[in-house]
């Protein structure tokens, strides 16, 4: 594999000005005054990504995401350290950012596709193409001004997956749109994958990444703290968020609580389908704590089969030990392994207290022969 | 998208040459990115003339009207009511105006621009100073628009240019082209930092104006005295001076005229024509040395506005 993107020990710092002087006068009247602080938004990160990987990048806000992206993007220059890229790039860090409000959709397009790096010749060939994706044949000589937000952001999504670029950087933009456009976009976006092109993608939402994601990188204050498996590396992103809450809203309003371990009564997470499975959870609280107990499945693909309701579970946990069942009634999963991830939540706002990620695994066993996910097992019957 | 046509093959990405992003880029690194993205001068040139005249009636017309009218307050006060009695007046001042509209509209145009357009600064990668070279090109095509119209005014009053001369033309329009681009590049960049200059740059326009002689002849200014103590070349420490002279040359011709004026007396009026210099009498290879140095001295100015803007590129993100 051929490796695109090569990031190796980048760090970004921005001086801070807190006493701004940006005017003549006030410059000169204070030469050297105005105490600015450094502030390290990336530090010394490497990673490497390879032709035809999808990676997700994970963090909280201000962790150094869109830093991160913005310097491979080339929209700023790391401070030390350098960025090697194969192949030309296209970047989504916001959507319609080279939109000339007073020009038309037509005019934009081109505008925009040779912002990118595209030729006129490699726009005109692929005009129809952005105009039929974006679905916006009516109005796209109209003045760009006269679009609703979503027109917009439809032409610029449109243009930037279409220019045919071999490196796809999106910063968090997939939120877009009606849902329709969203579920067309995402589909791009795994026909890009098909097609072996490169994906960067940044995301608050550890469903996208485990759905289209291969690898997932996390940085916490501009460090990288994990580089590996989507599963893994959101562990270790939603085990920090938990570090950090704790620090933040102190400890009165949730004590440490942690999971130890899922087990099940007779040490096996083999199941048949329609039969039933019963899980132990044991937690360990420093106090009492009352929240809400939550229970995701998901297939090793990362497709999320089922998220328990979590206000329907309320807990009462007792300082020291405690254990919480799970019983499924009966298993109507497929053939396969499914992660399980369980958690307790806040009963007022959906703050998450304790959470493992891929606390078990469970194996499937089905005899029968739908296929996908959920046996359903419809009754065909031949009516009138 | 269903249907939606087959995508040409994946290419390889082994033999794709690599891009490297590091801290600074050299100076050979900027140019070449600068030539590679000359399409999007175009298109960015294009989208400017476009926008400033969408929806106006005129359109592109205006970019003659607004020197036209300029070229006639300037005629009105200067030939008619101070009666500096250069003849042909219009055709001198014309061709020294194309001159300084294009390195004013360039220059006053640019300085605010990378400020102006934050949003894309911040968010799309490309060689920011496109942004300020799109407005020297916007410049050009006015500049270009205006030649015609001189071409045409020449042709109304009968007044040839001196063909001989015309060879020179290319390498102080090079000249020009250079100087507006490297101002218009550094002052770009330095806004960001300092919000002030894009007023005081307005100032500094005006006076600049008045240091060039364009409404005035270079022979009848102070320029005499300064010969005259042998400090002529101070003059030239303004580089726009010698574009215009060298415009004033080809497209003006006359370095001396007869300038008539009338005397009133009580008996009669009588027509008196008295000797005037208005440009250097200098011979064409003065002309052409001069330009060729100042072609040398804007290359090299060029590549320090580029490396200045290069320097001050680093921080935009923080300042914008």
């Amino acid at each position: 594999m051929t490796t695109v993107i090569d990031v190796q020990s980048i760090t970004k710092q921005f001086k801070i000005h807190h006493e701004r002087h940006q005017s003549l006068k006030e410059r000169l009247l204070h030469p050297r005054s105005g105490a600015t602080e450094l502030f390290t938004a990336l530090d010394d990160v490497t990673f490497t990504v390879a032709d035809g990987e999808t990676v997700a990048i994970l963090g909280h806000n201000g962790s150094g995401k869109s830093t991160l992206l913005k310097c491979i993007c080339g929209v700023l220059q790391p401070t030390t350290g350098e960025i090697r890229l194969r192949g030309n790039l296209a970047a989504l860090l916001e959507l319609g950012a080279g939109f000339q409000h007073e020009l038309s959709g037509r005019d934009n397009v081109y505008l925009y596709g040779s912002i990118l790096g595209f030729s006129r010749r490699n726009i005109d060939a692929i005009f129809d193409d952005i105009v039929d994706f974006s679905e916006l044949e009516q109005f796209i000589d109209t003045q760009v001004k006269f679009y609703s937000s979503g027109m917009y952001v439809r032409l610029a999504f449109a243009v930037a997956v279409n220019v045919d670029p071999d490196i796809l950087v999106v910063d968090e933009v997939l939120a877009v749109g009606d849902e329709r456009f969203q579920a067309k976009c995402l589909d791009r976006i795994s026909r890009f994958q098909q097609e072996g092109r490169t994906i960067l993608l940044v995301t608050h939402s550890a469903d996208t990444a485990r759905a289209i994601c291969d690898r997932a990188i996390v940085l916490e204050s501009g460090q990288m703290i994990a580089n590996g498996p989507v599963g893994d590396a959101l562990r270790v992103f939603r085990e920090h968020l938990l570090g950090e809450a704790a620090e933040h809203d102190g400890d009165a309003a949730h004590p440490g609580l942690s999971i130890d371990a899922v087990t099940t009564p007779d040490g096996s997470f083999d199941v048949r389908n329609g039969s039933s499975l019963h899980l132990d959870v044991d937690l360990s609280a420093e106090g009492a704590v009352s929240g809400n107990f939550v229970l995701e499945v998901f297939t090793r693909g990362g497709q999320l089969v089922s998220r328990s309701d979590a206000r329907g579970a309320p807990v009462n946990l007792t300082p020291g030990r405690n254990r919480v069942g799970v019983d499924l009634a009966n298993v109507p999963l497929l053939d396969g392994v499914y992660d399980v991830n369980v958690g307790v939540v806040d009963p007022h706002g959906n703050t998450v207290i304790a959470w493992r990620e891929q606390a078990a695994a469970i194996q499937v066993i089905y005899d029968g022969r739908e296929g996908g996910i959920v046996e359903l097992s419809p009754s065909i019957t031949l009516q009138g | 998208m269903v249907d939606a046509p087959a995508r040409r093959g994946r290419r390889s990405l082994d033999h794709a040459p690599v891009r490297v992003m590091s801290a600074r880029a050299n100076l050979p690194t900027r140019l070449r990115d600068l030539v590679s993205r000359r399409e999007l001068l175009s298109g960015l040139i294009k989208s400017d003339i476009k926008i400033k005249y969408k929806g106006s009636v005129l359109g592109l017309f205006w970019s003659m009207l607004a020197p036209a009218f300029t070229l006639g307050i300037y005629y009105l006060v200067f030939s008619v009511v101070l009666k500096n009695g250069i003849p042909n007046f219009v055709i001198y001042l014309f061709s020294g105006l194309i001159v300084w509209n294009l390195f004013m509209n360039a220059v006053s145009g640019a300085t605010g621009v990378i400020v102006d357009r934050a949003g894309l600064v911040k968010k799309v990668s490309f060689p920011r100073e496109i942004l300020a070279l799109s407005n020297v090109g916007a410049a050009v095509i006015y500049f270009l628009i205006q030649l015609v119209v001189l071409a045409l005014l020449l042709a109304v009053f009968g007044h040839a240019p001196a063909w001989g001369f015309l060879w020179i033309l290319p390498i102080s329009f090079a000249a020009l082209y250079l100087l507006t681009a490297s101002v218009a590049i550094v002052m770009s960049a330095v806004t960001v930092y300092l919000r002030d200059v894009r007023h005081l740059m307005d100032v500094l326009l005006q006076l600049w104006f008045w240091l060039t002689p364009v409404v005035y002849s270079y022979e009848h200014s102070i320029a005499a005295a300064l010969h005259h103590h042998g400090i002529a070349w101070i003059y030239f420490l303004n580089p726009v001076t010698l574009i215009v002279l060298t415009f004033q040359r080809i497209f003006y011709v006359n370095q001396t005229v007869f300038a008539t004026s009338t005397v009133h007396s009580a008996i009669s009026n009588t027509q008196v024509h008295t000797l005037l210099n208005v440009l250097p009498t200098w011979p064409m290879s003065t002309y052409f040395y001069l330009n060729a140095a100042l072609l040398g001295i804007m290359a090299v100015v060029f590549l320090v506005a580029e490396s200045i803007f290069g320097r001050l590129e680093g921080n935009f993100e923080s300042e914008l």
